[in-house]
């Protein structure tokens, strides 16, 4: 029997025992509409770490030199972590040598974070997060200036007591008002409002516009770090050569200021946003050894339903199969029959799978922050997998009705 | 006749079947020849042979010992495939319970030969619906054999042993399941196609439809005992 007529055949008997196929299907139906939606999900998640978060966070082509790593990544160890405290923080001296060591064009910024109540008037917005920083880490952070101005050199340098708000606080302490001009307290010393950042929107539903950006040499200083030391140096280049140039050259500057000697180790950390992309690369990993066990659990267990489905099938047509031998049915014509009914079988329910897959990523899409991206090569291996685990599924009850004795097969009720 | 005309030849056919522990002789050599054009039918009781010497004869089963030549050609000891190509082409089956696909259409009941015989769609439906014409069920192409009454489906069944113009039509107790009108009626059909050339080996137990024969043969104890042929009148 050619393909094509075994295709049509076997869609027929699908189609003619409606419940019957779907109950039998329900095991591949799961395990491919599993596959599909966490895929998207992860692959969306991927997408959106590799291009947002981690640009969010640290910005692009950027690194940064801090005391110890800010994103642990692996598990550390508590005599880890005690080193880690012992360790000497970034002074501003440290700073000033390691921008002044780097001989590819960069841009470069201090940063000392801290959490506190900003007030206005009677209103107070809890725990924004305060930065110390310098002019360039506007550009750094490639952020659009919304109102006003972000500070000057000349404001930093000489530590004025001006301040660029985040969108959503601005919003909050002053509503309509205009900020421009007018005076935020911090710890009750007087911030004078000089420019608003564009909203940064959120990720993973926090919002990033929850801050307040002063000169790091400003009044700020005494609340966002200890004297004379900063959290972070920020540094930014133009390419990823650079920014290995970069990097070398801060560890050097670092090394012979501490004066470390070449056994020993970094005393200080540089950190760049791969660092993050790992940690992410990590979580995707796990999800990603964890997908085909629960997957392939299902599709198990699809296969033997389909596999006794298939079994019945051949019971209750032995009749079919006897006539269909008596006009000249070949043992391989009856064999490909129900090999091709059981696949069309799982690739219909693969199909119904991959839909509703699609359907529960972009429903976690369009009602959850999280984002969801279809990997095209998910869908042709739910396709695959349904086809293989039909087939797989198929052989052995579709051998027993090719070994059907036609004149036993012909007599039976 | 002629040695020429001989589509059937089979010698020392013997069949047995094992059931548990008891050895069922159930053809004990049988000899005969079928010859082009023959209207054959073969009669004996319940448990004489007919059916298994049927099967053998359609390739359906295959003999213990013995030797079988259809069209000249030796059919005992032949793989499964052949047997399948064999029945395919040469042979045409009709049965007492009609075996039809309850799920198909006539048409495509009767293209089912043809399908396997790897004939191509257009000519498949123009040789099964030919096929349908000459057994007066044009009208009838496309209803289900529950749609149709037990003559049609009889009808349905012979045009589906026609389709592949085989060389013998086998059938099996073929009025069995219907009324003595529509017996008549489906026998009629019968000797019009034997009228037309077409070799028909029939197995029945009735002697009025053995009469329609030209050559009766009659099984005994999985033995022929007797073989006469009538003169036309």
């Amino acid at each position: 029997m050619p393909f094509r007529e075994a295709i049509r055949l076997a869609l027929q008997v699908i189609w003619n025992q409606k419940m019957k196929s779907g109950f039998s299907v329900i095991g591949v139906f799961i395990g491919v509409t599993f596959l599909i939606a966490v895929v998207s999900i992860v692959e969306g998640m991927n997408n959106y770490m590799t291009d947002r978060f981690a640009g969010a966070i640290l910005g692009v082509n950027t690194f940064q030199l801090r005391r110890y790593p800010r994103l642990q990544i692996e598990d550390v160890s508590r005599e880890t972590r005690r080193k880690w405290w012992r360790r000497p923080r970034i002074s501003y001296e440290d700073a000033r040598a390691v921008t002044a060591g780097i001989t590819v064009p960069h841009r470069a910024a201090w940063e000392s974070l801290t959490s506190e109540h900003v007030e206005y008037g009677g209103k107070v917005a809890r725990d924004i997060e305060i930065v110390g920083t310098s002019e360039q880490y506007f550009a750094i952070k490639d952020w659009d200036i919304a109102e006003g101005r972000p500070f000057s050199q000349q404001e930093a340098r000489t530590g004025q007591p001006v301040i660029v708000l985040g969108n959503e606080l601005a919003n909050r302490l002053f509503e309509n008002a205009d900020p421009l001009g007018r005076h935020v307290k911090i710890r009750k010393i007087p911030y004078r409002v000089v420019g608003v950042v564009e909203s940064q929107g959120n990720i993973f539903g926090i919002s990033l516009d929850k801050f307040a950006v002063a000169p790091a040499l400003s009044p700020i200083k005494r609340i966002v770090a200890p004297p004379r030391v900063i959290d972070a140096l920020v540094v930014q280049t133009n390419s990823v050569e650079d920014l290995q140039t970069a990097m070398t050259q801060t560890e050097a500057v670092m090394r012979s200021r501490r004066g470390l000697r070449p056994t020993e180790e970094n005393n200080f950390s540089v950190e760049t946003s791969e660092a993050i992309l790992d940690f992410w690369g990590k979580i995707n990993r796990i999800l990603m050894l964890a997908l085909p066990g629960l997957v392939s659990i299902s599709l198990v267990v699809g296969g033997i339903v389909i596999m006794n489905i298939m079994l019945m099938a051949v019971a209750e047509r032995t009749r079919e199969i006897g006539i269909r031998k008596s006009l000249g049915a070949r043992r391989r014509d009856i064999m490909r029959q129900f090999l091709v009914e059981s696949a069309t079988l799982a690739i219909v329910g693969a199909g119904i799978g991959i839909g509703t897959g699609l359907a529960l990523a972009a429903l976690v899409q369009a009602t959850t922050f999280l984002p969801a991206r279809v990997a095209p090569w998910s869908v042709a291996v739910g396709v695959l997998l349904g086809a293989g685990v039909g087939i797989a599924a198929g052989l052995y009850p579709a051998s027993r009705a090719a070994r059907l004795d036609p004149v036993e097969a012909i007599r039976h009720e | 006749m002629t040695r020429d005309g001989s589509l059937i030849r089979v010698s020392g056919l013997t069949r047995e079947y094992r059931m548990g522990a008891e050895t069922v002789h159930a053809l004990r050599g049988v000899d005969m020849e079928i010859y082009r054009n023959e209207y054959v039918a073969i009669m004996g009781p319940s448990g004489s042979g007919k059916s298994t010497l049927m099967n053998i004869i359609g390739c359906l089963d295959t003999c213990t010992v013995g030797e079988y030549w259809l069209n000249g050609v030796e059919v005992s000891g032949v793989g499964d495939d052949e047997l399948a190509r064999i029945r395919n082409q040469e042979i045409g089956f009709v049965f007492q319970t009609f075996n039809l696909l309850p799920r198909a259409t006539a048409l495509h009941n009767v293209e089912l030969p043809l399908i396997y015989a790897g004939v191509s769609a257009k000519i498949r439906r123009r040789c099964a619906a030919q096929a349908l014409e000459r057994v007066g069920l044009a009208d009838r192409m496309q209803h289900r054999p529950n749609e149709l009454s037990g003559g049609q489906r009889q009808r349905v069944a012979i045009a589906r042993g026609l389709v592949n113009e085989p060389s013998i039509l086998l059938a099996d107790e073929p009025t069995g399941n219907l009324d003595s009108t529509t017996s008549a009626e489906i026998m009629g059909v019968f000797d019009g196609l034997h009228q037309q050339g077409q070799t028909v080996v029939m197995v029945t137990h009735e002697r009025d439809i053995a009469a329609r024969a030209r050559r009766v043969i009659t099984l005994l104890d999985g033995r022929v005992h007797s073989d006469t042929v009538r003169e036309a009148a």
